[in-house]
């Protein structure tokens, strides 16, 4: 046991270097006893290589971590457990067909005596009463976690970082799916927490909720710690200010001409991931329409709905003009209409097919005259995109799956680009690619819509999505925030807009 | 020809060999051209098994639809006077419509088929049991059927040189059902591995989503794999139903399925799904069979039958494991020594 007024936590100058890449640069950070201590910062500023380390799963290259006094040189998960360090995720890590009492315990079953080792159910549940008692939650130890609604699950992670005697809990997100009054309940039972002396970081991209629960701010930017705004400086306008102000490489290349009439007229459409947001947009021929937001504001919903993914629960579809009824992705390609997906490796490509064989897939029919495939004719196409992107594979028999990210992503716009694209939506077009490739794949998207063709980039990447685009739409929880013009650019507003705040007609925030 | 499909077919040479070597009645004209006759029957419909599982599923319903397609095409051609040709077609339409009932409850309501086919496989065999009121469906004494016997149970002449110390050259009495085995495994081996169908097959087995993404209607594809098994498993009906020429639907093609999974995965298809060829379920069919004859010739007490069967897959299955990892840690020292990333082992275990 450390001395009591001692922080319960201390971060001293760790950096984490991957090859190439800098993920934390010297951040210190040092989290008293029954602290609640937000932790903001953009898409990839280094917060999850921060929780990463504090959880022991990687080690940092270099820097010391000091837990309740003890220093520890490379912080194991289990050391991370025993020192009280636990984590309530954004994607929850809970069994739905087991209970309440089952998850809370699971492990850590206590069991009757004997060589059968059997369950103590009675006990498991006794056991697990006080726990659910003291966040006063209003579902039973025997439920099914299935049963629980996504703020109730919330909370059972919280009574599993209890269990576990939790002296530091880290919440990645914890908000990001609860409602306002479920928020509110776990802002409640973090206050609580406090009241025992439990620690708490409180990451969100929420910045109203880390203003109201949180004694101190830390910002992230770059994988640096860019400064601490204490309770009464913490207010949104501040937070944003720490959060960006790098300088922004130029990438941007001009459009030869201005862009021409709606390509894609997106009307009403609602997703089944926001039932209650409909979101409006017009993508016209000739330009990059960047779509911003944070990372589940529903942007890759919206694509897979247009594309014919998933099913829209309303709303029209117009290209060029005329309505389209889009129910498949067949009905999309069939008109021109591509989606690059976000997860390349998923659903971008078959990872064991050939280039040649991924390349052909969406326009198979055209290689196979007289119903049999023509390994000439799509070897043929497959060595003129190979060629024609660039694409670094000894030749097209290669499995993609051996490839390196940019030219997997480069297989994927190949099979787009063999065929005659009207309008392409890119959803995180460059992630996980290397610079060199990254600067090609622009190159691209320019050059297509110079073609004509109508292009819209998801991206949450900063730089990308202001240097790259034409034009930008935001979108915050599902619905769009806000478009901005070229000249309104700047990562200011566009933060503004992801968290959700709003433009007024001269493109000010208020 | 895949390193795979090279690997069983020299498992067969040696094997043939040396029961050869052991019990020369193994390469008799008549023990040859038997267990043709049995490959032939039994390799039919391992093929729409094979496709089946290239989906990722799996169809244990085949031999139960013998014993209940079979009942009723015995009594149509020798009860109700149905003219062959008709009842023949009919028994193939009924294959394809007992797939077509596996493909719906497989795709639309999303039901797993393991679980559709298992069904299956306990309500044909019942309802087959209930019609002949658990006796025996068989012709009269002295029914025959000239035309039909020929085509499932007749014998080619198929002409075949040797050298005159080794008896001179001759003509084979090659079964027909052998014949209409190697057309079917032509046709369906053009359809797998030429066809838009079957890159289609291997896309969706392998990935689905990604299949999606790329404009495939998966779920045409893999319901049109259990119209394919559906549909052979029809022709099979027939072609079991005149080898045996009466059918007690109790025992009547008891785990054939299982001889076709057996054929499948032993030619290379994963029950993973997204991988296999025709020539290797070809050479699984294959093997099967000279084991069962090899257990017959050898004097091996027939009740190992199964028992010699199981180990040989398992064997099988494991030294080609042994042998993909082994050539994935070589590929990858290469790999590394030319200064690329390594691949891991789990990925190309997948292959």
């Amino acid at each position: 046991m450390g001395e009591p007024n001692q922080p319960f936590l201390e971060l001293n100058a760790i950096s984490k270097t991957y090859p190439g890449v800098v993920a934390l640069n010297d951040v210190s950070l040092a989290v008293g006893r029954g602290e609640i201590v937000g932790l903001i910062g953009e898409n990839g500023a280094g917060k999850s290589t921060l929780m990463k380390v504090l959880g022991g799963v990687i080690a940092p290259t270099s820097g010391t971590i000091k837990v309740d006094g003890r220093e520890h040189a490379g912080l194991t998960v289990n050391d991370a457990i025993k020192s009280g360090i636990a984590f309530v995720h954004q994607e929850l890590n809970l069994f739905d067909n087991l209970d309440v009492a089952g998850n809370v315990f699971i492990g850590r079953e206590p069991l009757y005596g004997g060589p059968l080792k059997l369950l103590d159910r009675k006990k498991l549940h006794r056991q697990v009463q006080p726990l659910l008692d003291k966040l006063g939650v209003d579902f039973a130890s025997d439920t099914l976690v299935a049963d629980l609604s996504l703020a109730q699950r919330q909370l059972l992670e919280i009574a599993k970082a209890l269990s576990l005697d939790a002296r530091l809990v880290i919440m990645d997100e914890p908000t990001s799916s609860l409602t306002l009054s479920e928020t509110e309940r776990l802002l409640g039972v973090m206050n609580d927490l406090r009241a025992d002396g439990v620690s708490i970081i409180f990451i969100s991209h929420r910045l109203n909720e880390v203003k109201f629960c949180a004694d101190r701010v830390v910002v992230l930017r770059d994988g640096r710690m860019v400064g601490g705004l204490d309770r009464t400086e913490a207010r949104p306008e501040a937070m944003i200010r720490l959060m960006i102000g790098r300088d922004l490489k130029s990438l941007y290349i001009p459009p030869q001409a201005p862009p021409g009439a709606p390509a894609l007229e997106i009307m009403d459409f609602r997703t089944t991931a926001f039932p209650n947001h409909p979101v409006s947009l017009t993508l016209r021929r000739g330009e990059i329409l960047g779509l911003a937001g944070l990372v589940g504001a529903g942007r890759t919903e919206l694509a897979r709905a247009v594309f014919g993914i998933d099913r829209r629960l309303g709303g029209d579809l117009k290209i060029d003009g005329q309505a389209v009824g889009i129910g498949t992705p067949r009905d999309a390609i069939d008109r021109g209409l591509f989606l690059v997906p976000e997860d390349r490796k998923q659903s971008g490509l078959h990872l064991d097919f050939s280039l040649t064989e991924n390349i052909s897939l969406p326009d198979l029919v055209r290689y196979a005259p007289g119903m049999l495939i023509s390994g000439a004719a799509e070897g043929k196409n497959a060595e003129a995109q190979k060629r024609r992107l660039n694409i670094k594979a000894f030749d097209v028999a290669t499995v993609a799956g051996t490839l390196s990210g940019g030219n997997q992503q480069k297989i994927v716009l190949a099979k787009w680009l063999s065929m005659k694209p009207s309008i392409i939506i890119f959803d995180e077009p460059t992630r996980g690619i290397d610079v060199g490739a990254k600067s090609e794949i622009y190159q691209l998207m320019r050059n297509l819509a110079d073609a004509g063709v109508a292009v819209l980039m998801i991206s949450s990447d900063m730089e990308e999505v202001i240097g790259v685009s034409d034009r930008m739409a935001v979108m915050h929880e599902g619905a769009i925030s806000g478009f901005l013009e070229r000249d309104r650019f700047s990562e200011h507003n566009v933060l503004q807009l992801a968290v959700g705040k709003r433009l007024d007609r001269e493109g000010h925030l208020n | 020809m895949l390193k795979k499909d090279l690997g069983l077919l020299i498992l067969i040479l040696v094997v043939g060999t040396v029961v050869a070597l052991l019990n020369p009645r193994f390469v008799s004209q008549i023990n040859v051209a038997n267990t043709a006759n049995l490959i032939g029957l039994f390799g039919l419909f391992a093929i729409g098994q094979g496709f089946v599982i290239i989906t990722g599923g799996i169809d244990l319903s085949v031999g139960s639809i013998f014993a209940l397609l079979g009942v009723i095409f015995i009594d149509m051609i020798g009860l109700w006077g149905v003219p062959w040709p008709v009842a023949f077609l009919l028994t193939i339409l009924g294959g394809v419509m007992l797939g077509g009932l596996h493909a719906f409850l497989v795709t639309r309501m999303k039901m797993q088929p393991f679980v559709v086919t298992l069904c299956g496989l306990l309500i044909y065999r019942g309802l087959a049991r209930w019609y002949t009121g658990d006796g025996t469906a068989g012709f009269e004494f002295g029914q025959s059927f000239p035309a039909l016997e020929w085509l499932t149970m007749g014998r080619s002449p198929i002409p075949y040189w040797l050298p005159e110390s080794w008896g001179g050259p001759g003509f084979f009495p090659m079964p027909n059902s052998f014949i209409a085995f190697i057309i079917v495994a032509l046709i369906m081996g053009v359809v797998l591995h030429r066809s838009v169908y079957g890159r289609y097959l291997f896309a969706v087995g392998k990935n689905e989503e990604a299949a999606r993404y790329s404009g495939i209607n998966t779920r045409k594809v893999i319901a049109a794999a259990y119209l394919i098994s559906g549909l052979l498993a029809g022709i099979s009906t027939v072609y079991f139903a005149m080898y045996t020429r009466s059918i007690s639907p109790a025992s009547h093609g008891n785990f054939y399925e299982l001889y076709a999974i057996a054929a499948a995965v032993l030619g290379g298809c994963s029950l993973r799904g997204g991988e296999g060829s025709v020539l290797g379920i070809v050479l699984g069919a294959v093997l099967l069979q000279v084991l069962q004859n090899l257990v017959n010739l050898l004097g091996i007490e027939s009740s190992l039958n199964f028992a010699v069967m199981g180990g040989v897959i398992l064997i099988g299955v494991i030294a080609d494991q042994q042998l993909v990892k082994y050539r994935t840690r070589k590929a990858n020292e290469r790999k590394r020594a030319l200064g690329h990333g390594a691949l891991s082992p789990v990925a190309q275990q997948e292959k």
